[in-house]
């Protein structure tokens, strides 16, 4: 039976990418989506909870800058250890995902920090709404950011055992997007606790 | 089974993109796997995986009709004792007596199990695993280690949502709604058993969005060569749909439990109220809204119907085609239509909760947007009707039970008028006339499309056929049963009768209790239904004929590859160059053109 030429390329034992989709990583941007959607419902939830009357604002320790200066840092990191890929670096492309790795691993760090504070000013989780808001939105986040580590361990790995070329390394581009999909949730959730 | 290596096919080879640096080096020797563990346990094959899941919904269904037989032995019967029982279930009964406290533990979990654990596992991950790659052409889902991971992930959820009926104040109780207060405060009678259903509920999430990636991913990403969308058969479009409702609805829930966990667990207030009085005591909590955690469970409740539900309408318009000998009737409507249904059902959720206390200029406005939604399902139906117009029609099982699906989607679609009107579903809200219509839409469409499904496709998974004459029986005692029961619940409703009552006799004013005892009679006569059905799966995965590549004579993808489909499922992926329903064609020498063909090997 013979298809019409419309419908075949010259090659055709092999799946070519279809029009819509085709190379792009659908399956990284449905993830974005449902993890985007799950803060959107928390920022439901919290512009409708503030209105309940007994919202009274908490300060956030000081030691979320350290935290968010070590997020932002960790994404610039990322992007530099792209470009030394991409010029065929690969050793300094290693060490600088390292260090964005271990950036993100100090933001962590921060976020335990801040949760000890607030305890030790005597602001737990039940002690008013925006503390439960903070709580559980930083400790939500965290989940994700753990998630990103291993991501990026797992690109780590890969990219020091030579998986990755200068021209062909789409999934460590992919770790890259959800790790600064994740940072830029954080920046997200900052504002709003800090506007509410 | 094959297992001799496929061709080397690069998944992302067109030049100019950058391609994953990982493709080469995924790209195995397609094996099959040689143990029995990666083989048939850990395996990441998707057809090894979609029967799992099909097993492990019937498994649970088993459960879940069980539950809803004590059900209606209660309401048939409310003041007799059953000794047997008390022997058999001593954590649900005493001195032959259903406690009443548990009585709502069985609505809640029938409700939950069915809708999580039953429908959702066997259509949308059962059937999506089974025939996505297939139909679309591909030789696995596009994350086959995802697809097993999201499997195993179901497990513990199933194993947790069973466990929980033998905690110290038994099984979650509050409504497969879960509404707060009452599934906030332990005070008020919700034990250990909610906490555990919240639990079950994370693993189960987690799944089932893992699965909507692959989904998604798998539909757009991984179609062969001249599979353009519009070639699609309907059974992906309805899945594909279904699986982005999931993406975008579900962590609403995921929210709304995680909130509703700290309230039970961590002290805080984001569900409930200030003043709340429970056994003479005020408890601390204040400034809360229950109606907060009702429009971020509707905001999924509602779509996930829509999941539910639209992958079997799929798999009738592919069965209806197949066996009515004629193209599907509009296919390009029907594609925009469940488009438009999908859109409209993520902002319809408040007719849920019309007597809920919110802004009735809210209520009318989810009156209208619920109402829109009938014209594009209109479309739907009438094209599902439509596609019998001058059929051939086969009368095979699989067949049957599509048109009894149609029959219920018109039943069930006309009740659903009077719910989404705020004016008439004040009086309706929470009777059994709710009861009735969505037993309908998310019972007896969603029943039907799995039967026609596993009708059609066992051939396709297991290389026999099913027993026709038992099949025959199996969807007549079904259809009888179910409609019988649930058109009474209609009329019960409108007689006032509301759902989760303990004992229907109560009612002064109501007093239809020989139609109580009629509804229970009619579904034990369509559960027995379900064991002839039991009896001729085990039965033919055995003993069954034979059967060829293409036992109904159909057109999609995956009647081009052998029965059971091999490993890879096809060792040359076919090409596709016409539409899925190109039945009675003139110059089709065999009277109908497949979609694929499998080329020579080159």
């Amino acid at each position: 039976m013979i298809a019409s030429a419309r419908t075949l390329s010259p090659d055709a034992r092999q799946p070519v990418p279809s029009p819509v989709g085709g190379p792009y990583p659908m399956g990284l941007m449905a993830l974005l989506t449902t993890v985007g959607m799950l803060f959107a419902a928390f920022t439901a939830a919290l512009l409708v909870r503030r209105t309940g009357g007994d919202w009274t604002p908490v300060r956030l320790p000081r030691v979320v800058v350290f935290s968010t200066t070590c997020i932002v840092l960790s994404s610039i990191a990322v992007e530099v250890a792209r470009a030394w890929l991409r010029r065929g670096m690969l050793a300094d492309s290693v060490n600088w995902l390292a260090g964005s790795g271990l950036l993100g691993m100090l933001f962590l760090g921060g976020q335990v920090v801040a949760w000890r504070h607030l305890a030790l000013r005597g602001v737990f989780l039940p002690s008013s709404p925006h503390a439960a808001f903070f709580y559980m939105l930083s400790a939500t986040h965290a989940a994700h950011i753990v998630g990103g580590l291993g991501a990026i361990a797992w690109t780590l790995n890969r990219l020091r055992r030579g998986a990755y070329s200068p021209e062909r390394h789409a999934g460590f581009t992919h770790a890259a997007v959800f790790w600064h999909f994740v940072g830029a949730v954080w920046l997200y959730l900052l504002i709003l606790l800090i506007a509410f | 089974m094959t297992t001799s290596p496929a061709p080397q096919a690069p998944r992302f080879p067109a030049p100019g993109h950058a391609a994953p640096a990982h493709a080469p080096a995924e790209v195995h020797a397609h094996h099959g796997p040689q143990s029995f563990w990666t083989r048939y346990v850990f395996s990441t094959d998707h057809k090894t995986i979609a029967k799992q899941y099909l097993f492990t919904a019937a498994f649970m269904s088993i459960f879940a009709v069980g539950w809803s037989m004590l059900i209606r032995l209660q309401l048939a019967y409310p003041h007799n004792t059953w000794p047997i029982l008390s022997s058999l279930f001593p954590g649900l009964y005493q001195d032959g007596v259903l406690l009443p406290e548990r009585y709502l533990s069985l609505t809640t979990m029938h409700g939950t199990v069915m809708v999580f654990f039953v429908i959702s596992l066997a259509l949308v991950s059962g059937f999506g695993n089974f025939i996505i790659p297939l139909q679309v052409g591909a030789h696995d889902m596009a994350y086959p280690f995802l697809n097993a991971l999201s499997y195993w992930t179901i497990v513990p959820a199933c194993l947790l949502m069973m466990v929980s009926f033998f905690v110290p104040d038994g099984a979650a109780s509050a409504g497969w709604t879960a509404y707060p207060p009452l599934s906030a405060l332990a005070e008020a009678g919700s034990g250990l058993g909610q906490t555990i259903w919240l639990l079950a509920m994370a693993p189960f999430i987690a799944s089932f969005t893992m699965g909507g990636l692959n989904f998604v991913a798998t539909i757009l990403n991984m179609r062969t060569r001249g599979m353009s969308l519009m070639r699609m058969p309907l059974t992906i479009w309805t899945l594909f749909y279904a699986s982005v409702l999931g993406i975008l609805t579900f962590p609403a829930l995921t929210a709304a439990a995680i909130m509703l966990l700290l309230d039970r667990l961590g002290g805080t207030s984001f569900f409930l109220p200030a003043g709340l009085i429970v056994s003479g005591q005020v408890l601390p909590h204040q400034g809360g809204t229950p109606l907060l955690f009702q429009h971020l469970f509707w905001f999924l409740g509602h779509p996930e119907v829509y999941v539910l539900a639209l992958p079997a309408i799929g798999i009738a318009f592919d069965v209806l085609a197949a066996f009515g000998r004629r193209p599907s009737f509009g296919y390009r409507n029907t594609v925009w239509s469940i488009l438009a249904v999908s859109a409209l059902g993520m902002i319809a959720w408040g007719h849920h909760m019309f007597t809920s206390g919110m802004n009735p200029y809210l209520g009318e406005y989810f009156s209208i947007v619920t109402v829109l939604i009938t014209l594009p399902f209109s479309v739907i139906a009438i094209n599902l009707v439509a596609s019998l117009w001058r059929a051939e029609i086969r009368l095979h099982t699989p067949m049957l039970f599509a048109l009894g699906l149609i029959a219920a989607i018109g039943v069930g679609g006309l009740g659903g008028l009077w719910l989404g009107t705020a004016t008439s579903d004040m009086y309706l809200q929470d009777s059994y006339f709710v009861v009735g219509h969505f037993h309908f839409m998310i019972g007896v469409v969603t029943g039907f499309g799995i039967f026609a499904g596993t009708y059609y496709w066992f051939p396709k998974m297991f290389g026999r056929m099913m027993n026709e004459t038992l099949g025959r029986v199996h969807f007549w005692l079904t259809t009888l049963g179910t409609f019988a029961a649930f058109m009474g619940m209609h009329f019960l409703g409108m007689g006032g009768y509301l759902r989760r009552i303990y004992d229907p006799t109560t009612y002064r004013y109501a007093q239809h209790q020989p139609l109580n005892v009629f509804i229970s009679y009619a579904l034990l006569l369509a559960a027995l239904g379900q064991v002839l059905f039991a009896v001729n799966l085990f039965w033919s995965l055995f003993r069954g004929k034979r059967a060829g590549a293409n036992p109904w004579d159909a057109t999609t993808l995956e009647w081009t590859t052998e029965s059971p489909a091999g490993h890879n499922n096809w060792e040359t992926l076919p090409t596709v160059s016409r539409g899925p329903y190109e039945y009675r064609t003139d110059n089709a020498p065999a009277g109908f053109h497949p979609q694929g063909e499998v080329e020579a090997a080159g």
